[in-house]
C-alpha cells in the first residue's frame, strides 16, 4: 500500500484527462461522483431502449403493410441491442445488468419520460421515429465525445442507428401524408400528440436542472437541455414545412435577430408529474418489463444450472 | 419525394461541429421506398408448371411464415433476456421476409390468387393476400397458429416448425420453379439458425432445473398433437423424425404419448390474430404506407 499514489495526485491526473478532453478508460482512476453520475445515466439511457420497446412495440401486430411490419420489428430489435451495449458499459463501471434491471423495475431508477405516453394510432410509429428518435439523436450525438470511453463509443454506434430509425419514421409520415384524408388527419393528430413531450425529453430548462454543471465539467454532459432544446426545434421547422403538418405551438416563429426560432414552453408542471411516476402509461410500463423479467426466471435460472452442469 | 427526405438527411450533422473523428453517421443506407419484393425477377412460370398449383403452393408455404412470424412477434420485449428478444427478432424477420416473397411469388403465378381492392387501391399484392384474406383462405398449419403460451412452448413449437420446415426447403431449393428455388436457397440458411436455436434452448431447458424440465415438456406435449400435420403438409416425416429424435436423446426427452389432432382447417385462434393483424390495413383499404 506504500506504493499506492495520493488521491488528490490521481485526481489531479483525471481533471489533466478530462481538460484534454481524452477519453477516461475503465480500469482508469474516477472520483466516485463521477462513477455514480455515469451509472446513473448511462442505466437511465439503457432502460429507455429497453422500455421504449414497449410503445412501438404496441404496434407490431397491427402494422398495415408487411414492408412496415418488417421496418418496425427490425427497429423494436435495434433498441434491444442498443440496451445490451448500454448495459454492457455499466458493468465496466461495476454495475451488473440484472441489478439495474431491478433498480428499474423497482423504480429506483429512471428511463426517459417520452414513453411514459401511449401510442394511440399507427402514425405515432412515424412520428416516435421522426420526432422522438430527432430529439434523442440531439441529445446523444454530442455523447459521442462524452469522456467516459465505453459510453461514448456505445453511443456511435447507436447514434447512427437511430438517425436510420428518424430517417425511417420521417419516410412513414411523408408516405402517409400522400395518402388519404385520414392518413393525413392522423399524422397531424399524433403530431399535435407527441411535440410538446418530444420537447420534454432535453429535461427542464437549464436554471431548473441540477446536475448540468457538474456533468458539464466532468465531460459527462456537452451541452445544457436549452441548447440542445432550440437546436431541435431549429431543425424541425423546416422538416415540418416539408412534411405538411403544423407544430401545436402558437408562439413558434423565427426571430430574424437570434437566428434562431422562438417556441413556447411545455407544461413542466405536467413533466414533473410524468417524472414522479403519474404519467399515463408510467405503471403499464414498469409492470410489463417486471411481468417479463419474473416470467423469465426459471428460463435464466435453467440457463444457469445448465451451464454449471457443464462445466463441473 | 425522395429528395424531400434526401434534403433533411443532413439535419443533424452539424451537432459535433468539425470533429470527424467520432462522426458516425456517414454512409446510411438507401430507404427502399415500397416496392415489390421480387422487383427485378423473372416471374415467368416455367412451362410445364401449373401456375394455380405453384401459387397455392407458396400461399401455403407465405402463410405459415407469415403466422408463424406474427406469433414470434408477440414476444418482443416479453422475451426472458435481452439476447432473446434479440434472437426472437430476428427469427420472425427471417420468417416475414419469406412470407413477403413466397406471397408475392404465389401473386405473380397466379394474379386470381390475390383479393380485389377497391379501384384506385395502391395495396401491393402482398398486403392483399396478408390483410384483405379471410381466415378460411389461409393455407397455414394449425401448429404456427395456436396462441403462444410460455418459453417452453414456444422453444418446442420452434422446433418441430423449423425442422419440418428446414427439410421441406433442403428439397425446394431443386424445384422446377427458379423462384421457388432462390427463396428456398436462401431460406435454408436462416431455418438451420432457427432450428439451432430451438434445439440448443430444447437441450438446455430438459437438462436445466426440474422446473425447466416439467415446463418443456407440458409445451411439447401441447404442441406434439400438431405435428402429423405439419409433416404430412410439407412432406418431410421421415428427414423430420430422424432430426427430431437426435434432439429428444440428447436432451433426454421421450416422445410424448398424444396421438395426433385430427380435422384440418384452422383453430378458433386464427381469425382472432387476423382481427389483429389486418385491423388498420382494412379501415384504410385505398391508404399507402
Amino acid at each position: 500500500m506504500t506504493t499506492t499514489v495520493p488521491e488528490d495526485v490521481l485526481l489531479q491526473q483525471f481533471d489533466a484527462v478530462i481538460a484534454r478532453n481524452d477519453r477516461i478508460e475503465p480500469r482508469d482512476w474516477m472520483p466516485e461522483g463521477y462513477r455514480k453520475t455515469l451509472v446513473r445515466q448511462v442505466a437511465q439511457h439503457a432502460h429507455s431502449e429497453i422500455i421504449g420497446m414497449q410503445p412501438e412495440g404496441n404496434w407490431l401486430t397491427r402494422a398495415p403493410s408487411l414492408r412496415r411490419k418488417a421496418i418496425l420489428l427490425a427497429k423494436v430489435q435495434d433498441e434491444a441491442g442498443h440496451g445490451l451495449y448500454l448495459y454492457s458499459a455499466t458493468e465496466t463501471l461495476g454495475v451488473s445488468r440484472g441489478e439495474l434491471t431491478e433498480m428499474l423495475i423497482e423504480g429506483r431508477q429512471k428511463y426517459s419520460s417520452i414513453f411514459n405516453y401511449p401510442t394511440l394510432s399507427f402514425a405515432d410509429v412515424g412520428t416516435i421515429g421522426w420526432l422522438v428518435d430527432g430529439a434523442a439523436i440531439c441529445n446523444q450525438v454530442p455523447l459521442c465525445r462524452t469522456s467516459y470511453g465505453p459510453y461514448g463509443r456505445a453511443m456511435i454506434r447507436i447514434c447512427k442507428e437511430e438517425s436510420f430509425h428518424q430517417r425511417q419514421g420521417y419516410e412513414l409520415l411523408m408516405t402517409m401524408m400522400r395518402g388519404t384524408d385520414e392518413q393525413r388527419a392522423m399524422v397531424q393528430e399524433s403530431v399535435d400528440r407527441f411535440w410538446w413531450p418530444a420537447l420534454m425529453m432535453f429535461g427542464p430548462p437549464d436554471a431548473d436542472s441540477p446536475n448540468t454543471a457538474q456533468s458539464m465539467a466532468w465531460g459527462i454532459k456537452r451541452n445544457t437541455n436549452d441548447d440542445l432544446r432550440q437546436r431541435f426545434v431549429d431543425m424541425t421547422v423546416p422538416q415540418a414545412e416539408a412534411l405538411g403538418v403544423t407544430l401545436p405551438d402558437p408562439e413558434l416563429r423565427w426571430n430574424e435577430e437570434r437566428g434562431a426560432h422562438d417556441f413556447g414552453q411545455p407544461d413542466w408542471d405536467e413533466f414533473m408529474q410524468v417524472v414522479q411516476g403519474n404519467g399515463p402509461c408510467n405503471r403499464q410500463r414498469i409492470a410489463h418489463r417486471r411481468r417479463a423479467h419474473e416470467d423469465g426466471a426459471w428460463v435464466r435460472d435453467a440457463a444457469t444450472a445448465f451451464a454449471a452442469r457443464g462445466t463441473s | 419525394m425522395t429528395a424531400t427526405v434526401t434534403d433533411h438527411d443532413n439535419a443533424y450533422a452539424d451537432l459535433l461541429g468539425s470533429d470527424d473523428a467520432h462522426w458516425a453517421f456517414g454512409h446510411l443506407p438507401e430507404i427502399q421506398q415500397g416496392e415489390d419484393p421480387l422487383a427485378g425477377v423473372d416471374t415467368t412460370v416455367p412451362a410445364g408448371l401449373d401456375p394455380a398449383g405453384l401459387a397455392a403452393y407458396c400461399l401455403f408455404l407465405g402463410d405459415d411464415a407469415l403466422v408463424m412470424s406474427h406469433r414470434l412477434s408477440e414476444w418482443c420485449s416479453n422475451a426472458p433476456d435481452l439476447e432473446d428478444d434479440i434472437a426472437l427478432a430476428n427469427i420472425a424477420l427471417d420468417l416475414l421476409g419469406q412470407a413477403r416473397l413466397l406471397l408475392s411469388r404465389a401473386a405473380a403465378a397466379d394474379p386470381s390468387v390475390v383479393p380485389a381492392l377497391p379501384e384506385g387501391s395502391p395495396v401491393p399484392a402482398e398486403d392483399a393476400l396478408a390483410f384483405f384474406r379471410e381466415a378460411r383462405d389461409f393455407r397455414n398449419v394449425r401448429l404456427v397458429e395456436v396462441p403462444h403460451g410460455d418459453f417452453g412452448h414456444l422453444v418446442a413449437r420452434l422446433l418441430l416448425f423449423a425442422t419440418a420446415r428446414l427439410a421441406a426447403f433442403e428439397r425446394l431449393t431443386a424445384h422446377a420453379d427458379p423462384v421457388l428455388s432462390a427463396i428456398a436457397a436462401k431460406g435454408v440458411k436462416e431455418l438451420a439458425y432457427h432450428r439451432d436455436y430451438a434445439a440448443r434452448w430444447f437441450v438446455t431447458l430438459a437438462q436445466g432445473t426440474d422446473e425447466s424440465r416439467r415446463r418443456l415438456l407440458a409445451g411439447l406435449t401441447e404442441v406434439w398433437p400438431l405435428q402429423a400435420e405439419l409433416v404430412a403438409t410439407y412432406d418431410v416425416a421421415a428427414e423430420t423424425g430422424v432430426v427430431l429424435d437426435e434432439v429428444l436423446a440428447a436432451a433426454g426427452v421421450d416422445r410424448p404419448a398424444v396421438g395426433p389432432m385430427s380435422g384440418h382447417g384452422h383453430t378458433e385462434a386464427l381469425s382472432r390474430m387476423l382481427a389483429e393483424m389486418q385491423v388498420v390495413a382494412r379501415a384504410h383499404p385505398l391508404g399507402t404506407w
